[in-house]
């Protein structure tokens, strides 16, 4: 019974924090604050997975996420220098049709849920039972490099992309700074760099 | 144990204060990632609860794909924002239909 009630405790402390932190992610005046709202989000949001037991993707929430994505967005914000003040002028303007949408929509969705009866769960349809004596982390590499190896590499392959993407998006080339140009460097001779000039007693030389 | 309902509301919560976060925000390119990243991760969120609750691992095989698409969704979406920035000055979401090529 102790067990259950923290647990329960727990999953409320978790749920409501995310959608605190969520609401005010989107609401925030200053980015930066925005980008610390969406990293506690990202924390609870991996709390309430560890809750359930994946404790893998909870983890790796919390490192790809908090460890990079947040970062990125910090970093962005911090070096772009922008009027955000400017950015929020149709802020009020959108604000009474977007609520009445977003609570339709919440309200349509919450209703689903509560109603929604799938009938008797075919647990004998299920493409990988949870081993129940192995850890969550241990079950879940088993499963990936041997059934989802493909799947695995995708991502990989994804993430190559994206990384390659990226630097081809924001590389860009100079013409106004002198930059150092090995292969010339290493080419350059004795004989082109250097002119021997015989000078004459009393005359000027014309290099 | 939690009941399954309770995590699908938390979830269906997030990923409506993300559609939200994109109507409040329509002119701000950064704050219009991030509540992509909140869908995404109220989808995440979804995704592991059902795997936990079947007892069935893909769920979290999937839960894992969408992740690393989400962080190259933002590496490439964040660069596109500082080409564009350096090239125009500003992030307003209204100029973008000027961008050609």
């Amino acid at each position: 019974m102790g067990t259950e009630l923290i647990q329960t405790i727990a999953f409320y402390l978790f749920a409501s924090l995310v959608i605190a932190s969520g609401a005010l992610t989107i609401v925030a005046r200053n980015p930066v604050h925005s980008v610390l709202w969406l990293i506690l989000a990202f924390f609870n949001a991996a709390g309430l997975m560890l809750l359930v037991g994946a404790e893998f993707i909870a983890m790796l929430l919390v490192i790809v996420y908090v460890g990079a994505v947040a970062v990125l967005f910090l970093f962005v914000v911090m070096m772009l220098d922008i009027d955000f003040a400017e950015l929020r002028a149709g802020f009020a303007q959108y604000l009474p049709f977007g609520m009445l949408l977003v609570i339709v929509l919440a309200a349509e969705m919450i209703f689903a849920v509560a109603a929604w009866n799938a009938g008797g769960v075919e647990f004998a349809q299920r493409l990988a039972p949870t081993p129940s004596e192995v850890p969550n982390i241990q079950a879940l590499g088993t499963l990936i490099y041997t059934r989802y190896l493909y799947i695995f590499e995708g991502a990989g392959l994804v993430l190559l992309v994206a990384l390659i993407g990226a630097i081809v998006l924001t590389h860009r080339k100079r013409g106004d700074v002198r930059v150092q140009n090995v292969t010339r460097q290493n080419m350059r001779r004795p004989e082109e760099a250097i002119r021997k000039v015989d000078a004459p007693v009393g005359q000027g030389v014309q290099l | 144990m939690i009941g399954l309902q309770h995590y699908l509301t938390v979830s269906a919560i997030l990923f409506v204060m993300g559609v939200f976060g994109i109507f409040l925000n329509r002119k701000n390119v950064i704050i219009i990632l991030m509540a992509i990243e909140l869908i995404l991760l109220s989808v995440n969120l979804n995704l592991v609860a059902f795997s936990a609750y079947l007892q069935d691992l893909v769920g979290q095989v999937f839960a894992m794909f969408v992740l690393t698409v989400a962080a190259g969704e933002a590496a490439i979406g964040l660069a596109i924002l500082v080409i564009y920035f350096r090239g125009r000055g500003t992030i307003s979401v209204d100029d973008i239909n000027r961008m050609k090529g």
